[in-house]
């Protein structure tokens, strides 16, 4: 399962994710992180069966969770199986099969958002 | 032994002709041998399906009343080039929408009218003693049109060299989104199924010859723009009625920070008279090579990395310095095997027979660059003569007084040997001051990676480079790294003052 973790900075660099793993012994897998100075948003891979434990625990410690059950929306009738996405995906969620059609692998995704630029058939949205 | 056309379209309208793809092809004359295949097979279809830029349309409105004779005409609002007397325009597929911009253009214009949607026509003309009517405003669907005719003045390039990056940031091209450091390869092109690669000496390919355009039966005008056959680079200008033709070939697309095209689907079918046309039929993916050019660099002579074949760009990695890297095709090849197939089909079943072309063109043909009478202007026409410059082992102070004296906005800063090492701005003295006790001399609070131009680079590259790292100042330097002067936003704005004579 995948979580979007936003968390404000203003009460300092509390290393919240590394908290939460603590306290609750579930190995949580950044796949992606973004911090600035006022702001934090790290999309996190957890066991199905603790997410709701990792929630409660990352929302006691001030952050919210977004649980993200899909992860890029693709329009297979706008597809026209190009491939521009498939080099430019740092998780290789793209492939072709072996009548060169486009196979996703949605589950791979960290939501980088190189392939809804990259697209040139408007085919691939993220969902956020 | 040898076949003639007549017998070729003889069978294919009694329904006996073998018709295979051209991706077939190969694997056929491995079985039966160069004089088997010829014996065996009168048609090899091709098909490509890609990005053709070079695509547009001839559309004939009708006259209203009062006539009007458009002299400019919008389409969605994309304009569409009118300068052909009163109710024709030629819609190009890259032109931009005026109100939309990258996410509309000719090519989408085309794409609505080919799957039935109405577009919106504005023009708007002087107004003449014949044609009274000064504006017009209305909506038509393609059946409204007299004529839509597609012709596409540069398609199916022969091949089409593969795209690389080695800067540090991503570049937006044509040939998609290139990333850094050469994290990713884009090519382009059907490769064993494109068309000009299966007939490269032109000797079944050229005007007259029918081919399968946007889903349906069109033809090939001849030579095409910019083809530079002779070097493998040929290309075709072809036409067909767009009133025919099927949204699913002709698919309008937006390339990020490049701008609009449009996806075409064409093939064209080779007929099989001789041992020569076996040959050329045979070729395979592993055959046709081409350069592997370096976008970041931007000149017209980019610089080639290496050469590979379609089939290795096909494997999905290739080799560039060392590294296997992911390739992605930009054109569809599973499209363009439903074109080959398409096309077929047709010809198997009897709907379309073949043609020789009405004139050969020329397979020898270069493409020239353009000739430029005046040079693009150069960074040495504008640039400042002299630069403030200071060494590095001086203090903070003493580079604020020389950017107050100096009246300037950037230090160069510069090694014992004279050479360029960093750059010191204002911005950088405001740190300094704000904590003096890491800052004391100019080594320590200059910017070491200082983006520099040259003076023979052409303006528009140097404004880039400070457009694109948001500075305001270039050191220009010689081929020892030595700083001979600046070229500031000031210069810059000087020469468009000057109306870039």
């Amino acid at each position: 399962m995948k979580l979007l973790v936003t968390f404000s900075r203003k009460r300092g660099r509390e290393p919240v994710i590394a908290q939460v793993v603590r306290d609750t012994g579930v190995l949580i897998n950044v796949e992606r992180a973004q911090i600035d100075s006022h702001e934090g948003e790290a999309l996190i891979e957890v066991p199905d069966e603790s997410c709701q434990l990792v929630r409660e625990h990352m929302e006691a410690l001030g952050a919210t969770t977004h649980r993200l059950d899909r992860t890029i929306l693709y329009d297979r009738d706008e597809c026209v199986d190009c491939g521009a996405c498939i080099s430019i995906c740092p998780q290789e969620v793209f492939a072709f099969d072996t009548d060169w059609k486009l196979v996703v692998d949605e589950g791979k995704c960290v939501l980088c958002g190189k392939c809804q630029l990259a697209c040139p058939h408007g085919a691939l949205t993220l969902q956020l | 032994m040898e076949k003639t056309i007549e017998l070729v379209n003889e069978r294919i309208r009694d329904g006996n002709a073998v018709v295979v793809t051209a991706e077939r092809m190969p694997g056929v004359v491995a079985e039966l041998g160069e004089e088997g295949a010829l014996a065996e097979v009168d048609v090899v279809t091709t098909g490509t399906f890609g990005a053709m830029c070079s695509s547009g349309a001839f559309l004939n409105f009708g006259h209203a009343d009062p006539p009007i004779r458009m002299e400019r005409v919008w389409l969605n609002d994309v304009e569409a080039y009118a300068g052909l007397a009163a109710v024709d325009a030629y819609i190009g597929a890259t032109q931009q929408s005026e109100t939309r911009r990258d996410q509309y253009g000719g090519a989408h214009v085309i794409e609505d009218l080919v799957s039935g949607r109405r577009v919106e026509l504005r023009g708007s003309s002087r107004g003449t003693d014949c044609y009274p009517r000064r504006t017009i405003r209305t909506e038509l669907g393609i059946e409204d049109l007299n004529q839509a005719v597609m012709l596409n003045p540069r398609n199916a390039y022969q091949r089409y060299n593969a795209a690389v990056n080695t800067t540090d940031r991503v570049l937006h091209t044509y040939m998609g989104m290139l990333l850094p450091n050469h994290g990713n390869v884009t090519y382009s092109g059907a490769g064993v199924l494109n068309p000009l690669s299966n007939d490269p000496s032109f000797r079944f390919i050229g005007p007259g010859v029918p081919i399968l355009l946007g889903g349906t039966e069109g033809m090939v005008v001849g030579e095409g723009t910019q083809a530079s056959p002779a070097g493998g680079f040929g290309t075709l200008m072809v036409t067909g009625d767009m009133k025919q033709m099927k949204p699913e070939y002709l698919r309008a697309a937006t390339m990020h920070g490049y701008g609009v095209t449009l996806y075409v689907g064409l093939g064209i079918p080779i007929p099989v008279l001789d041992l020569e046309a076996v040959r050329a039929t045979a070729v395979t993916d592993a055959d046709i090579q081409v350069d592997v050019v370096d976008y970041g660099v931007p000149s017209r002579g980019r610089p080639t990395l290496r050469r590979v074949s379609y089939a290795e760009l096909r494997s999905g990695r290739v080799e560039i310095d060392g590294e296997d890297v992911t390739t992605s095709p930009l054109s569809s090849f599973r499209m363009a095997r439903q074109v080959a197939s398409e096309l077929a089909e047709r010809v198997a079943s009897g709907r379309m027979t073949l043609a020789l072309p009405t004139r050969r063109m020329d397979p020898s043909k270069a493409a020239q660059p353009m000739r430029e009478t005046g040079q693009a202007p150069r960074v040495r026409d504008i640039m400042d003569r002299t630069a403030v410059s200071i060494t590095l082992d001086q203090p903070v102070t003493a580079a604020a007084a020389k950017l107050l004296r100096g009246e300037t906005n950037h230090l160069v800063v510069l090694d014992a040997d004279g050479r360029l090492t960093g750059i010191i701005t204002t911005f950088d003295i405001s740190k300094a001051v704000l904590r003096p006790e890491k800052a004391k001399s100019v080594a320590d609070v200059m910017t070491k990676r200082v983006v520099t131009t040259r003076a023979d680079e052409p303006v528009d590259i140097a404004a880039q480079k400070l457009e694109r790292n948001n500075i305001s100042a270039l050191p220009v330097l010689d081929g020892e790294r030595r700083v001979i002067g600046m070229l500031t936003g000031t210069n810059l704005s000087k020469l468009i003052g000057r109306g870039r004579k």
